[in-house]
């Protein structure tokens, strides 16, 4: 064996599918000196890879996991090793029947052909099922299961061809050294290697890794148990590794895989079983491989006999010949982590991907190694995602408790987490809870969503109730009305999570600049609302920047973006010390007042000049309401008058008081974030970084561009003045529903998002650059008595008046273009806003 | 055929076998546990024995109220009663002369209740402790001829031809250096089983859940103070290996003829 290599470029530790497909890729790209170390042997090193089930079910209600995943399949396909099985996800309540019609919503979104199949149709297709248990099925010809190890071979071969990697296997790390925040060097029990890039990919054991650098992983082994019960004669007689398509029995959250004359019965029904990556066993420890745990068959009992009554004649003689506890990684939300760490320059993570996104998460970091950006946007599965609180076991665990067994859940959209609440409250939580707040997290915060106080206005406004359960849970008619006392009156909106940075020093112009699309450089009180883009000209981020001071401004972002934002921000500061960033979240709160009648109340609470000429909107200053200093911000994310009020958190209690009582004569109410973050947002078509704003838009496409370019150089400016000149691929429209009436029952159902837009004969709308026309934000707009969804047209169709119907629960709902671009479909002139 | 066999619970180790810091006991924090293999075997002989002569069997099992899901197992895959000798915790490993005599009192009792066993069965030795004693002091204390190694098990009459009415035995084959033997042994016996006699099936699923129902009664017994302690186990120096490639293709040919011609083969 030639000689322990003492310097790499980049190493990559861990040699399963992520670690495989990342080297592939890298050398693809152009990389060169890649040595990549598993502490395991190869072709199976004996992590999650060596014993996973190897199945893709393309179809998934999340754009991100769902293209990682046909990107991944893609590669499969490309490299042989996919055999196309097809996949039938079974009904057994009348819930899951209604949940596969939404997944055929996805799929069509997506691009993935599934058809919905009948009783009779899953017997056809699966003759051993019992059908009594069986109400009907979602069928996807695509669903296929591939040969993870050898793909994972491929991509080492490939990129040792191209002389770009040294793969060594039986190495173990025992540190990564870290020198001015930058890694340096991963040392092995056979020797040092310097390396200016490390990538952990090791999952099961990366946290392990990321400790030795000072960073965080945070992700937890859980146990996926799964059997393999054999020999089977109807599965012998296929003479195929697998004939049938591989079943989804979803409502008992199982799957029964066809291996050989064998099936695999796998299950996320179990009870959560979490490991510590610490103690994991060795590989010589383990009787099977240190991911192959020995199986807890109490644990399995009720899985046996749901896989008993759904397939009685064949399992029932067949013997169980191999039963493990599977190690997987799970993370606090259930994406990926991957991307550069917070804490450590040049430490990458690639870690908590299943066999189904690995070749496209390969391909995906090894994009945003090369050129700073995905074509992918890894807006859900960015490692920058977490807050401190999120990103330690205590949270990992309880937060992945909670969601394995929904692994083959039916998730809300809006569904909100049980686990891990009451952990970031304002400091006027009381307050809101003693007025009946419902509230939902955001960033970690409890933020009401609607106040049950409000539930009179519900008459007041004459507000319709949702007639279907599902569109109806996590949402009340309390929250048009709010809207609607709002608009008419006035509202308090608690914004309490609103993340905050303060940015100072004779750098700072210069520095934001350089990270802004829109000249920062304004005049001191004045704000800038603004996207951030990154290298591709798509958007990184949207927020405003308030100038305090010549050298001293604050910048103000969403709760679900301040990690990430904040991740930004820092990677971009300057190293001659000539700017200050400071996280200045926890020392402000931030109370919403908007409304008709907001002036007047603002009038009540401070002596400062509060009118439209004395106060003009986009500005920023102190005043004291009272005793009290508080900065006012005339700005709104609801289109309406008033101002954002930041006070520091020892006033903020003192100050929702004094706005709550100034407000009564004027009928104020206190108003949650759904109007704050949907309803209101929506009329007034503004777009939300994660929904509307991702990286593979540009803002001409978002009707973002202003109608000048600032002198000044930032990032994405070269991509962003090609955007502008070649003009919009896609445009993103305001659309309303034409009539709400399902076809199939009579019953009025309204979207969530999501859903795809299709032709008037539901074909599949897909722009030039092959982005598919979806509904990136869905809600009421109260004020016009209509429902409003934003999505990207195709340019050349984005007119307004051109119809076309959105896709909900596989039905067609007509649907029409009211607004192409950004003027608001509510008062379009801003005049409230501006009055 | 009523026939009893004698297991017992035991680690189920990678290749290299953790200790406790102290080095006094097996660490078994992730490791799973399983029934001795060449008890697995005898489970399988009796079942089959049953399957063949008709009666039923009952495994015993000295050990931790946890070795219950050994006995599970065993009801999993055929055996049709089970009976637990517990001994105090998981790790308790009594010495051979307490697992003998708690195993004798089980099985009397069991005798006196519900009539003498035709066949004990026991593996050769257990997969841990690998005493070779308790099969053979319980075949003595019950007054039982006892045959170790079995390689092979059958009923036949006593005259050796295949079961006749009256006047069975049990046929053991044994394997030895020079072939086999053979012996005959008349009802009631003992046979200490290796693990190579048969193929243990796995359990069914149904199998699995019938065990989940089975009872499975626990009885507790007093052992005499241990005669022989273990004091500390010590993991052997490990044997490193290494794979010496002789070439690829042809080009190897030179080199695998030499060490042929070296190791006196050609």
């Amino acid at each position: 064996m030639s000689e322990f290599p003492s310097s790499a470029r980049v190493v990559v530790i861990g040699a399963g599918i992520v670690g495989n497909s990342i080297v592939g890729h890298l050398a693809e790209l152009g990389w060169r000196d890649i040595v990549q170390i598993d502490k395991g042997p190869l072709p199976n090193p004996g992590g999650s890879t060596g014993h996973a089930s190897n199945f893709i079910f393309p179809v998934d209600h999340n754009k991100e996991m769902a293209m990682l995943t046909l990107d991944s399949q893609r590669q499969y396909i490309e490299m042989g090793v996919n055999v196309t099985c097809g996949g039938v996800e079974i009904a057994r309540t009348p819930e899951r029947l209604e949940e596969l019609r939404r997944r055929m919503s996805s799929a069509t979104a997506w691009g993935i052909e599934s058809t919905l199949l009948t009783k009779a149709e899953v017997g056809e297709l699966l003759p051993f099922v019992n059908l009594d248990v069986v109400l009907g099925g979602f069928y996807t010809p695509s669903v296929s299961c591939v040969d993870s190890l050898r793909a994972g071979t491929i991509f080492r071969e490939r990129a040792t061809a191209l002389g770009a990697l040294v793969t060594i296997p039986n190495v173990e790390v025992t540190d990564v050294e870290v020198i001015d925040g930058q890694v340096r060097a991963v040392v092995t029990d056979q020797g040092r290697i310097e390396a200016e890039y490390v990538v952990i990919a090791c999952g099961v054991w990366a946290p392990l890794i990321a400790r030795m650098a000072g960073a965080t992983i945070p992700l937890v082994p859980a146990v996926h148990q799964m059997i393999d019960v054999g020999p089977i004669p109807i599965l012998e007689a296929t003479g195929n590794e697998i004939g049938y398509p591989i079943v989804r029995d979803m409502d008992t959250f199982m799957y029964e895989r066809q291996t050989g004359g064998s099936m695999e019965v796998g299950s996320y029904a179990h009870r959560p079983i979490f490991h510590a990556p610490a103690e994991i066993p060795s590989i010589k420890e383990s009787r099977l491989s240190p991911t192959e745990l020995p199986f807890t068959a109490e644990d399995f009992d009720a899985q046996l006999e749901d896989a008993l009554e759904l397939m009685p004649d064949i399992l029932a003689t067949a013997e169980m010949k191999y039963a493990i506890n599977g190690l997987l990684s799970l993370t606090p939300d259930g994406y990926p982590l991957l991307g550069e760490t917070i804490e450590v320059k040049n430490l990458w993570s690639a870690a908590a991907v299943w066999i189904k996104e690995g070749p496209g998460v390969g391909r995906l970091i090894a994009e945003w190694m090369t050129h700073g950006v995905s074509e992918i946007d890894p807006h859900q599965s960015d490692i920058a995602r977490f807050y401190p609180y999120a990103r330690n076991d205590h949270h990992v665990r309880a937060r992945c408790a909670e969601h394995f067994n929904k692994t083959y859940g039916i998730v809300h959209p809006r569904e909100q987490w049980a686990s891990e609440r009451d952990i970031r409250t304002a400091p006027y939580h009381q307050r809101t809870e003693a007025l009946g707040a419902v509230y939902f997290q955001a960033g970690g915060w409890e933020r009401p969503h609607w106040y049950e106080s409000n539930a009179s206005l519900v008459e007041e406004f004459g507000v319709a109730d949702r007639p279907h359960e599902w569109d109806a849970r996590w949402w009340s008619p309390i929250q048009h009305a709010e809207h609607l006392a709002l608009r008419s009156r006035v509202g308090m909106v608690d914004l309490a999570p609103f993340v905050v940075f303060e940015v100072s020093g004779p750098g700072t112009v210069p520095y934001l600049q350089h990270l802004a699309v829109n000249n920062v450089d304004v005049e001191v009180g004045r704000s800038v609302y603004t996207p951030l883009l990154d290298e591709r000209g798509g958007f990184r981020s949207d927020l405003t920047m308030l100038r305090l001071a010549e050298d001293q401004y604050w910048v103000v972002t969403g709760a679900f973006d301040g990690p990430r934002d904040q991740f930004w921000f820092r990677k971009h500061l300057p190293s001659d010390g000539s700017v200050t960033f400071v996280d200045r979240t926890s020392a402000y709160c931030t109370i919403g007042l908007w409304g008709p009648k907001a002036r007047d109340v603002m009038a009540t609470l401070t002596d400062a000049d509060v009118s439209h000429a004395g106060f003009p909107y986009g500005a920023s200053r102190e005043v004291v309401f009272g005793s009290i200093p508080v900065r006012l911000f005339r700005i709104s994310y609801v289109g309406e008058l008033g101002w954002e009020i930041y006070v520091s958190m020892e006033h903020a209690l003192a100050v929702w008081d004094r706005v709550f009582e100034a407000g009564q004569p004027f009928g104020l109410v206190p108003v949650g974030a759904g109007v704050y973050g949907t309803t209101g947002r929506l009329e007034k078509g503004y777009r939300l970084m994660g929904a509307e704003l991702s990286g593979e838009y540009d803002p001409v496409e978002a009707g973002l561009a202003r109608p000048k370019v600032k002198s000044a150089e930032f990032i994405g400016k070269a991509a962003y003045l090609a955007a502008r000149e070649q003009g919009p691929t896609a445009t993103l429209c305001t659309l309303t529903v034409l009539d709400h009436t399902s076809p199939r029952d009579g019953i009025a159902r309204y979207m969530s998002g999501g859903e795809p837009i299709v032709t008037k004969a539901g074909e599949r709308i897909v722009d030039a650059k092959g982005r598919p026309s979806y509904v990136t934000s869905a809600g009421a707009s109260p004020s016009t008595a209509s429902f409003v969804l934003l999505a990207y047209l195709p340019s050349e169709m984005a007119e307004v008046g051109a119809e076309f119907c959105v896709k909900y629960m596989n039905e067609l709902y007509p649907v029409r273009v009211a607004v192409a671009g950004s003027t608001p479909y509510f008062d379009p002139a801003d005049e409230r806003m501006k009055a | 055929m009523r026939i009893a066999v004698c297991v017992k619970r035991v680690p189920a180790p990678g290749a290299r076998i953790a200790l406790s810091d102290d080095g006094a006991a097996i660490d078994t924090k992730n490791l799973g546990f399983t029934t001795s293999p060449h008890e697995e075997c005898a489970v399988e002989a009796a079942i089959a024995l049953n399957e063949q002569h008709g009666g039923e069997t009952t495994v015993f099992t000295v050990g931790p109220p946890e070795a219950d899901e050994q006995l599970r197992y065993a009801i999993s895959v055929g055996a049709h009663h089970a009976v637990l000798v517990s001994v105090g915790e998981e790790g308790a490993d009594p010495d051979p002369q307490a697992t003998a005599a708690a195993l004798v009192d089980a099985i009397h009792a069991r005798e006196t209740a519900a009539g003498e066993f035709d066949v004990v069965l026991f593996g050769n030795d257990s997969a841990d402790s690998g005493g070779f004693q308790v099969g053979v002091r319980v075949a003595r204390a019950l007054g039982r001829p006892i045959v170790n190694g079995a390689k092979g098990i059958a009923i036949v009459d006593a005259q050796g031809a295949s079961e006749s009415g009256s006047g069975r035995a049990v046929e053991v084959r044994r394997e030895s250096s020079s072939g086999s033997d053979v012996f005959r042994l008349p009802l009631p016996a003992a046979v200490g089983v290796l693990e190579g006699i048969n193929l243990p099936r796995y359990a069914t699923l149904p199998g699995r859940l019938k065990s989940k129902k089975a009872e499975v009664p626990m009885t507790t017994a007093t052992m005499a103070a241990p005669r022989v302690v273990t004091r500390r186990f010590e993991v052997p120096e490990e044997q490193v290996t290494e794979t010496v490639m002789l070439g690829d293709g042809a080009d190897a040919a030179e080199r695998v003829v030499d060490l042929l011609i070296e190791l006196g083969l050609a």
